[in-house]
C-alpha cells in the first residue's frame, strides 16, 4: 500500500485547549477512577483474594486444568491401562510411561511406571482427550510448587495421591473406560 | 506381452510372470485387500477379504464377459485379457461385512494391544470398512496363552487367516500349529506340550495381521508408531537377511525380517531376531583404553590415533613390515575391511593381512522351501575375503596368525574383534602375548583385550553403515541405526583416522573408490539397491517388481493417512 492511496484516512491528533495543556481534566477523570475504586473496596467489593490464606472460586473446577491425576477404579487399583495414547498426544513429550503384564487376572496391561514432568507439561489436556479409559484428569489444583526440579517430576504413586486428595471435591469425569476389565 | 484390465486401466505383465489378481492389481497401483494371502504361502481364499469381479474380455469381439459371482482375487490367476473390477458396490459391501464379521468376534482392545499402528484390522477398517461397527456385544477378556518361548497367543483377536498354520507347515517345517475346532469356535492352538520351539518361530509373529500372536519378547516394551525403522543386514549368518532394526531414543526394540528375493525372502531366524542383547550390554567397551605400567589408564581418541599411528610407524622402520599384522574381523564392512587393509599396506607392503576367525556353528539348517540357516556365523567373510585378496594374494588365516605368534614373528598387532560372541579364549590370549604392540578393536571385553595395549571401542552392526557381502555372493548396503555406545567411535571412523584421511567416514563415499580398485566390487560402483547386487553370477532380483514382497503393510498406515487428512484441513 501506498502512503497516497486514496483508501488511507490521516487522523491528526487534536490540537488541546488551554484547559487541556495545563492537565487539570485528565487528573481528575483519573483520581475519580481511584475513588470508585477506594470507596468500593471500603465496602469490601474486591476481586483480590488473600492467597494462600483465602482461595480463589473457579467457574467450574471439572474444567480447570491443573495438576494431573491418575484415576483408581473400584478396587482402588491404577485405572491406566498403559496404552500410551496421553504420551502420543502430548505436545510438550512430558509424558514418560513403561507397561507391563498386569499382575491382576481381569488386566492384560498396566503402567509399571507412570511419570509425569509437570514443569515440561503445558496443561493442555490433551492427555485428558486421548485417554481410552478416563485414567488421567485434570484436576482444578493450581498451586503447584516445588523446591526442585525433581519433586516437579510426579510419578505414579504421587499422581494417584492426588486423586486421592481431590476425588472428595472433583468426582471423576466420567465412569465409562473399561476397555482392558472384565464386563463393561 | 498379457495385457490385463484393472478398473478400466491396462497394465502389461510379462509372459514367464504367473500372478494373481491381487498382484496384478498392485502392478496397476489398486490396492486389494486381504488377510490370508501371502506370496510366501500357500493359497487358502478362507478370509473372503479379496474378494472382486473378474472377467474375460474376447480378443476378437472386444466383448468382456463377466463371472457372475465375486472370486477370490489370491486365488485366480490372471491371463491375457482378464478384467478385473475392484471398487464396484458389490465389491465393497462384501470387504465392508466381511470386516463386520471379523469384529463380531474382535475385541477391539486396540489400546492395549502390540499390533495396533501396524495391525491390517485397523487399518483396512479405516479404508475399506463401514463407518461405524455396528457390533457392540463383546467386551475383552484377556485370553493369553504361551505358545513357545517366543511366541504369545491372544486368541480372541484372532481373525482365522490361518497364515501362522500354514507357515509352520509349509516353512518351517514342524507344524506345531494348528487351527482346532469349527465355525465360530475355530481357534489357533497347540498340542498339549508340544510348544512352537522352531528356529523360525519369530516370523508366525510378523505373519500375524493382527494382534493374535505378539512376540514375547516385544511385548508391551513399545508402542510401534514411537519407532523408527532403519534397513540392515543381519550379521548373525552368512545368508545375510535383509533386516529392518526398529529403534527409539538409541534404543533397539526389535528386530524384523525386510523382503529380498535374492537373499531372505520374507523370514528371518530367531537367533538373528532375538540374540541381540549384546548390543547394549552393560559390559561393553565405551572408552579407549591404554596400557599404562601395570594397569589400563583411559586415553581420548586424538592421542590414541597418533600414539598408535607413531608405534606402527617405529615397527616398520626398525623392525622391518613384516613384523606387523593385522587380523581383518569377518564382522568388518567391505568399506571398514578396505581402509584398514590399505592402511596396513600403505605402512609397509610386507604388512601382513591375516583373515580373521571365521566361526562356525554346526552344519547348514535347510528348511522346507530352501531358508537356510548357515554354520558360518559371519556376515561378509566373502567380502574380507576379496578385499584381503587384492591386497595381499596369500593373505594369512587367524590359526596361521596364531602359529606365527607362537614362531614370535610379529611385534605388532592390528586385532579386530566385533564378535557377537565370545570369540577367543585365555588360551588365544597367552600365544600372543609375546607381541609387543596389541591394538585390539572390539566391543565386548576378551581375555585377548584384556592383554592389549591398546583396547579400542569398536561398535556393533546397528550402529554402523557399510556393504556385507553373504555366501552368495550378494552385496547388501545397510544403514546406521543406533548412535555408538558411550564413546566408541564407528570402525570405519577409527581406520579412517589412522590411514589420516580427514573428515566424518562415509561408507558411501568409500565404496565408489573399492568398486574402482577391486576388480571384484566393481558392480557396486554407483551403490547398492535395496535388494543387493549378485557380484558373482551378476543377476539379481529387484524387491520391487518381483512380487508383493512385503509382509508389513500394503497399504498406507493409519499414521500417513491421518497426516494426510492433517494436511488437507491446514
Amino acid at each position: 500500500m501506498q502512503a497516497n492511496d486514496p483508501n488511507i484516512q490521516w487522523v491528526e491528533e487534536p490540537q488541546l485547549g488551554w484547559t487541556g495543556r495545563m492537565y487539570l481534566t485528565p487528573i481528575i477523570d483519573g483520581l475519580t477512577i481511584t475513588l470508585n475504586h477506594f470507596f468500593k473496596a471500603a465496602k469490601g467489593d474486591t476481586f483480590t483474594v488473600q492467597f494462600p490464606e483465602e482461595r480463589p472460586k473457579f467457574g467450574n473446577p471439572l474444567i480447570y486444568r491443573g495438576v494431573h491425576r491418575l484415576n483408581k477404579d473400584d478396587e482402588g487399583r491404577v485405572k491406566c491401562v498403559a496404552c500410551f495414547m496421553c504420551a502420543t498426544a502430548c505436545p510438550a513429550h512430558c509424558i514418560d510411561i513403561v507397561g507391563t503384564q498386569s499382575p491382576w487376572e481381569d488386566r492384560e496391561k498396566y503402567p509399571q511406571s507412570f511419570v509425569i514432568d509437570e514443569l515440561r507439561c503445558i496443561f493442555c489436556g490433551m492427555c485428558e482427550e486421548a485417554c481410552p479409559v478416563d485414567a488421567i484428569e485434570l484436576t482444578s489444583m493450581f498451586d503447584l510448587t516445588g523446591a526442585s526440579r525433581e519433586e516437579m517430576i510426579f510419578d505414579k504413586e504421587k499422581l494417584l495421591s492426588v486423586y486421592d486428595q481431590t476425588i472428595a471435591a472433583e468426582p471423576m469425569k466420567s465412569k465409562g473406560g473399561h476397555a482392558a476389565g472384565k464386563g463393561a | 506381452m498379457a495385457v490385463i484390465t484393472v478398473d478400466g486401466r491396462d497394465v502389461q505383465i510379462g509372459d514367464d510372470e504367473k500372478l494373481n489378481c491381487i498382484q496384478a492389481a498392485d502392478r496397476a497401483g489398486v490396492t486389494i485387500p486381504f488377510y490370508c494371502w501371502h506370496p510366501g504361502l500357500s493359497v487358502v481364499a478362507s478370509c473372503r477379504m479379496c474378494l472382486i469381479e473378474t472377467g474375460q474380455k474376447n480378443k476378437d469381439t472386444g466383448k468382456v464377459e463377466m463371472v457372475p459371482k465375486l472370486v477370490p482375487g489370491c486365488q485366480t490367476p490372471v491371463k491375457d485379457g482378464t478384467v478385473i473390477i475392484t471398487n464396484s458396490p458389490k465389491v465393497k459391501a462384501n470387504q465392508q461385512f466381511v470386516q463386520e464379521g471379523i469384529l463380531l468376534d474382535h475385541p477391539v482392545d486396540c489400546p492395549i494391544c502390540d499390533q495396533a499402528g501396524e495391525c491390517w484390522l485397523q487399518d483396512y477398517y479405516f479404508n475399506f470398512g463401514h463407518k461405524e461397527r455396528q457390533a457392540d456385544i463383546k467386551p475383552f477378556t484377556s485370553d493369553r496363552k504361551e505358545l513357545g518361548e517366543h511366541v504369545t497367543l491372544f486368541a480372541d483377536r484372532c481373525v482365522m487367516c490361518s497364515r501362522c498354520v500354514r507357515f509352520t507347515r509349509e516353512v518351517s517345517g514342524e507344524a506345531e500349529l494348528q487351527v482346532i475346532n469349527r465355525g465360530s469356535h475355530a481357534a489357533i492352538d497347540i498340542f498339549p506340550g508340544f510348544p512352537i520351539d522352531n528356529h523360525l518361530s519369530g516370523n508366525v509373529n510378523d505373519l500375524c495381521p493382527v494382534g493374535a500372536l505378539c512376540s514375547s519378547d516385544f511385548l508391551y516394551q513399545q508402542r510401534v508408531w514411537f519407532m523408527e525403522p532403519h534397513d540392515s543386514v543381519c550379521v548373525k549368518c552368512s545368508t545375510g537377511c535383509s533386516v529392518q532394526l526398529h529403534e527409539n531414543h538409541d534404543k533397539l526394540y526389535r528386530i524384523q525380517p525386510r523382503f529380498n528375493p535374492n537373499a531372505n525372502e520374507w523370514w528371518m531366524c530367531d537367533k538373528g531376531r532375538f540374540e541381540n542383547q549384546y548390543i547394549d550390554a552393560p559390559e561393553r567397551i565405551g572408552g579407549v583404553k591404554r596400557r599404562g605400567r601395570d594397569q589400563f589408564e583411559n586415553c581420548d581418541w586424538p592421542a590414541a590415533i597418533t600414539e598408535i599411528q607413531r608405534c606402527l610407524q617405529d615397527l616398520v622402520t626398525h623392525q622391518g613390515g613384516k613384523t606387523i599384522a593385522a587380523v581383518v574381523s569377518p564382522f568388518l564392512t567391505v568399506e571398514e575391511a578396505y581402509l584398514l587393509c590399505k592402511y596396513f599396506k600403505g605402512l609397509s607392503p610386507e604388512a601382513t593381512l591375516v583373515l580373521g576367525k571365521i566361526p562356525v556353528d554346526g552344519q547348514d539348517e535347510v528348511f522346507a522351501k530352501g531358508f537356510t540357516i548357515r554354520a558360518e556365523k559371519c556376515p561378509n567373510r566373502r567380502g574380507v575375503e576379496e578385499v584381503l585378496r587384492h591386497f595381499q594374494a596369500d593373505f594369512m588365516t587367524w590359526d596361521q596368525f596364531l602359529a606365527q605368534a607362537d614362531a614370535k614373528r610379529w611385534k605388532g598387532a592390528y586385532i579386530t574383534g566385533l564378535y557377537p560372541e565370545t570369540w577367543n579364549d585365555e588360551a588365544d590370549a597367552n600365544r600372543i602375548d609375546n607381541i609387543s604392540l596389541k591394538i585390539v578393536q572390539d566391543f565386548s571385553p576378551s581375555p585377548i583385550a584384556r592383554k592389549a595395549t591398546f583396547v579400542l571401542p569398536g561398535v556393533t552392526f546397528a550402529e554402523k553403515g557399510g556393504c556385507y557381502v553373504n555366501h552368495a555372493g550378494l552385496i547388501q548396503a545397510t544403514d546406521w541405526a543406533l548412535k555408538p555406545f558411550e564413546a566408541a567411535h564407528i570402525d570405519g571412523q577409527i581406520f579412517s583416522d589412522l590411514a589420516g584421511r580427514r573428515g566424518l567416514y562415509q561408507p558411501t563415499a568409500i565404496m565408489p573408490e573399492v568398486a574402482a580398485e577391486i576388480p571384484f566390487f566393481a558392480r557396486s560402483a554407483s551403490g547398492v539397491p535395496d535388494g543387493g547386487l549378485n557380484l558373482v553370477t551378476g543377476s539379481e532380483k529387484s524387491p520391487r517388481t518381483s512380487q508383493l514382497g512385503t509382509v508389513t503393510h500394503p497399504i498406507p498406515t493409519f499414521r500417513t493417512v491421518a497426516s494426510d487428512m492433517l494436511e488437507v484441513e491446514s
